[in-house]
């Protein structure tokens, strides 16, 4: 060996962004693309795409208009529970102030925190809500695509504590979900929610508040580096006057600073749309977003674009050019990066873990468990750490193998027995759920008519495997089969479902 | 349809590789703690003796209590006569008679010093001389948000990034490797180390290393596999799955797969002996507190001679940004009455030789209140250091309430100074390994 020659590992991964070819496009292809631009799929559900070939098969994911669906109701839910005092009642709580009437100052303290309460309970049933519209959508990619903004414009309930304006800022970039991103950024400057939490509410001509500024830059388009303290200053300032009043956006011409700024090199009297104009004409703007969706939808990459190497490099400048191409829409990205052989590379395919959401909504999905209780389902995603709404900061959750530890291990794996028997780890019958589930639909030799009598024992476990792992673990298949005799034998409804507890205990099972 | 290798090569290239490839074996060791290959999981009676053996370091446990949310230690550790106190603290300053007054002792003497008064069980060990409270802990350009500032007593490092100090520990500890150096095991497995022990469902960042993961667990009845509740017979195979993870990870390097797999290694090997350690009644009472329930785990993992050397647990929240006064009091209340029957419980196991207990929090809060009868986030606070091998009494100096840094405490003491002490003279290893820089040590323990 040289003196300074290091054995690098040649960088051996596809990274051809052209579209890989219907022949190449099989069960697995098709399986890892419903597993990444959704919540996984059925068997039935893998072989149908499988057979429509790559370009259907994601033009149907990606054509989600198409497919009807209920929307979500403005007044699904009650937007009044945190309303503002009405005048009257400032007047009133003035008075009693003045007058130091403990009584009447009492009164609207219980009103205040019964309102709290109300308003706590309604957020759960807005994360129950969301939770279920993710199990029971036909346009999965629709849903995983709120979720990546979620992430994205990361919005905490504990901060701004009204459930209303966490469930519209929902709507909003469902919305928007495969939208233009100009017009994402254009929406969450008027988001009272988003307003709220990085307290724009307070920023004002006479004392700018850079909160959002900063973020806006940082974390949600342009990324660490790409900007000066000056561009956030200056930036702050052209926010300035962009608050809400109740539910809505409000512009206060009075708190807007008018003089003339300089941000990211433009120039003029510059508001909250030329602010967003101005970050969107940056040239640091789409390889930022296009890094971040390539880390949701592909695999880790270092967050900082300037750090990327080798394959990622390039596969993020190409995405980068067609989002520029594109004026920023969103939806061409992502046909050109599903559709891609980079897409479908095996060093690319399994290996990512799935985030709390992904594993519990892709469990029901695709196993076709029932759903249980809600309550301890959404709990258990909040274990292993992916509260909805409650992100832990304004970065969002970090993913990847920060989800891991033998704690949520144990979690993760658990949820999957409740799912699949109702039965819980913790030591109280009460919660146990007896809904019967029978798995035998879920394994296509079960149901081939071809077959008669009971399927071959290896043919039965090796399906369950490609479908529920994407591979099949040395050795597995034995002791599958030998728990299922152990219970019935494996062509039974608990048979199978012996082999899926084993299935989904195993640590591939995380991987999608 | 072409959808997997051919399992028969599968197993052909595993079992080749396995045989082949050493390298690959070290890796797979190195995720399995040692209690897998010790027989000796039978509890060792306390009175047989774990007790310390002097000189021998391998012997000490360090045990971390965080206390989340910014701690006030102003209302914990009160300077009762200073007026300042009382001026900006007009409605939540703690008055002397509502004090535990203590007495001079420790390096710095002039003790104007009184405890709150819910924290009697510290008082006693204070007047046992088995507590040391660091006084004015904190670090310079104080972060005020928890995250970043508890990222950065996570790391040991201002700028809050990189691994856990203890995880570069324990890393350097398995792999001979420490702070600067690339990602790659050096390949010398010199020691077989344990990972750190956390209780609660994360993976706390200070115990996390490049290379060592802490085991992290909630309560007993979650830290298994519930498949069994289905049916107990199938139990059998599920074990045989888990423990044929070494033959797969082998093959799988650096993937997201191999990091699962040695997470799971992890969870199979530790979750028989650690439920086995905690079902067993503790010698001592604890009281009912979400903490003392935590300590009362790590007190019989300790006992059933676990070989972990660091513990964490955590107490909280304590951002008392509004109506401080009751529930500070009730927290630190639980805080020490845990604490004080933790160390009961290692006496009466004879393992409190063995075990340093420390408590801190990512920052203390503004001195003055704030409008809503509670604190806003400030910086430096005092540090609780529990055992028979601290010095007891108060090290560093109290900061002045008078010069302020835009009415916050400037810290006397920085954090690290008490890390490098901990790793130099408690866990035996070469603090500036572990640490940027090197850190003068106040001398908190008698070692």
């Amino acid at each position: 060996m040289g003196t300074h020659a290091t054995t690098t590992q040649p960088d051996r991964i596809e990274t051809s962004m052209l579209p890989i070819r219907d022949e190449e496009f099989g069960y697995r292809e098709a399986r890892h693309l419903l597993w990444r631009a959704g919540f996984g799929g059925t068997d039935e559900q893998i072989r149908t795409l499988a057979g429509w070939g790559p370009k259907k098969a994601v033009d149907f994911i990606l054509d989600y208009d198409d497919i009807p669906f209920e929307n979500d109701s403005p007044t699904a839910f009650d937007h009044n529970i945190m309303r503002s005092r009405t005048r009257e009642e400032n007047m009133a709580l003035r008075r009693a102030q003045q007058a130091g009437d403990e009584n009447t100052l009492s009164k609207f303290r219980e009103m205040r925190q019964s309102a709290q309460r109300d308003d706590r309970r309604q957020m759960r049933e807005i994360r129950h809500w969301w939770l279920t519209r993710m199990i029971q959508t036909p346009r999965p990619l629709e849903e995983k695509m709120a979720l990546f903004w979620h992430g994205h414009f990361a919005t905490s309930y504990r901060t701004i504590e009204d459930s209303y304006h966490m469930y519209q800022q929902n709507r909003m970039l469902r919305g928007l979900a495969l939208g233009n991103f100009r017009d994402l950024l254009l929406a969450i400057i008027r988001d009272p929610a988003m307003l709220r939490y990085l307290n724009n509410n307070q920023n004002r001509k006479d004392a700018p508040n850079e909160n959002l500024a900063r973020e806006i830059m940082e974390l949600f388009s342009l990324g660490e580096g790409n900007y000066s303290e000056r561009d956030i200053r200056e930036g702050a300032r052209a926010l300035t006057g962009f608050t809400y009043r109740d539910d809505a956006f409000f512009y206060n011409d009075r708190q807007h600073d008018e003089g003339s700024k300089r941000v990211l090199g433009v120039y003029g009297n510059i508001d909250g749309d030329g602010f967003v104009n101005a970050i969107i004409r940056s040239p640091h703007c789409a390889p930022f977003i296009c890094a971040k969706l390539y880390r949701f939808f592909v695999r880790e990459i270092p967050t900082d674009t300037k750090a990327l190497e080798g394959a990622e490099r390039t596969v993020v400048r190409s995405l980068s050019q067609t989002m520029e191409q594109a004026r920023f829409e969103i939806k061409p990205v992502l046909r050109k990066l599903l559709l891609s052989r980079h897409f479908y590379d095996p060093s690319v395919m399994g290996n990512k873990i799935k985030s709390p959401v992904e594993l519990v909504v892709g469990a029901v999905r695709s196993l076709n468990t029932p759903v249980r209780n809600l309550t301890t389902v959404a709990r258990a995603i909040d274990t292993m750490g992916q509260s909805l709404f409650l992100p832990p900061s304004v970065k969002g959750w970090d993913g990847g193998r920060a989800w891991i530890n033998t704690s949520t291990l144990f979690t993760r794996q658990n949820t999957l027995v409740y799912l699949l028997t109702g039965e819980l780890a913790q030591n109280n019958t009460r919660f146990v759920d007896r809904t019967p589930y029978d798995p035998r639909l879920l394994v296509s030799c079960m149901n081939d008519p071809r077959i008669e009598g009971d399927p071959p024992d290896e043919l039965i476990a090796n399906q369950v495997m490609d479908f529920v792992l994407g591979r099949r673990p040395y050795g597995a298949a034995d002791q599958l089969l030998s728990a299922a005799y152990k219970v019935d034998k494996p062509a039974s409804s608990s048979g199978i479902r012996t082999m899926l507890l084993l299935t989904t205990s195993m640590p591939e099972y995380q991987l999608c | 349809m072409n959808l997997h290798n051919d399992p028969t090569n599968a197993k052909a290239y595993t079992r080749r590789a396995f045989i082949q490839n050493s390298a690959l074996l070290a890796s797979a060791a190195l995720t399995v703690p040692a209690f897998i290959q010790s027989s000796a999981l039978a509890m060792p009676k306390p009175e047989q003796g774990l007790s310390s053996i002097p000189g021998v370091d391998e012997d000490r446990i360090l045990v971390i209590i965080q206390l989340s949310g910014g701690n006030d230690g102003l209302n914990t550790v009160v300077p009762y006569r200073d007026d300042a106190y009382y001026r900006l603290r007009p409605s939540i300053g703690i008055k002397p008679d509502g004090l535990h007054i203590l007495s001079r002792n420790g390096s710095n003497g002039a003790v104007d010093l009184g405890l709150n008064t819910a924290m009697t069980g510290i008082r006693e060990l204070y007047d046992e001389g088995q507590c040391a409270i660091v006084q004015g802990v904190g670090y310079p350009n104080p972060n005020r948000s928890h995250f970043a500032s508890m990222d950065i007593w996570h790391t040991g490092e201002l700028s809050g990034t990189g691994d856990g100090w203890i995880g570069r520990y324990v890393d350097a500890q398995c792999c001979g490797y420490g702070k600067g150096e690339s990602g790659t095991p050096d390949g010398s497995l010199e020691k077989q180390v344990e990972p750190p022990i956390a209780i609660g469902n994360e993976a706390p960042l200070m115990l996390t290393g490049r290379n060592m993961m802490p085991v992290s667990f909630e309560s007993a009845e979650l830290f298994a596999w519930a498949g069994k509740k289905y049916s107990e017979d199938i139990v059998e195979e599920h074990r045989k799955l888990t423990d044929m993870i070494n033959e797969r990870i082998d093959h799988e390097k650096d993937s997201n797969n191999a990091f699962l797999l040695r997470t799971a290694m992890d969870a199979r090997v530790s979750s028989d002996t650690i439920r086995r350690a905690v079902s067993e009644k503790p010698l001592v009472n604890y009281p009912s507190s979400n903490l003392a329930g935590q300590l009362s785990m790590i007190g019989a993992m300790i006992r059933a001679g676990l070989k972990t050397r660091v513990y964490y647990a955590s107490h909280g929240s304590f951002d008392t940004h509004a109506n401080q006064p009751g529930n500070h009091a009730r927290l630190l209340g639980q805080f020490a009455s845990a604490v004080q029957a933790f160390q009961n419980d290692l006496r009466a196991q004879s393992n409190d030789t063995r075990v340093l207990t420390i408590a801190f929090s990512e920052f203390g809060r503004r001195v003055g209140q704030n409008a809503s009868n509670g604190t806003d986030h400030g910086t430096a606070a005092p540090m609780f250091m529990f055992g028979p091998n601290v010095r007891g009494g108060f090290h560093s100096q109290h900061p002045s309430l008078t010069s302020l840094d835009a009415g916050d405490l400037k810290y006397t003491c920085d954090f690290r100074s008490v890390y490098a002490e901990i790793l130099d003279s408690w866990l035996s290893t070469s603090s500036k390994d572990v640490l940027e820089g090197q850190f003068k040590h106040l001398r908190v323990l008698n070692t």
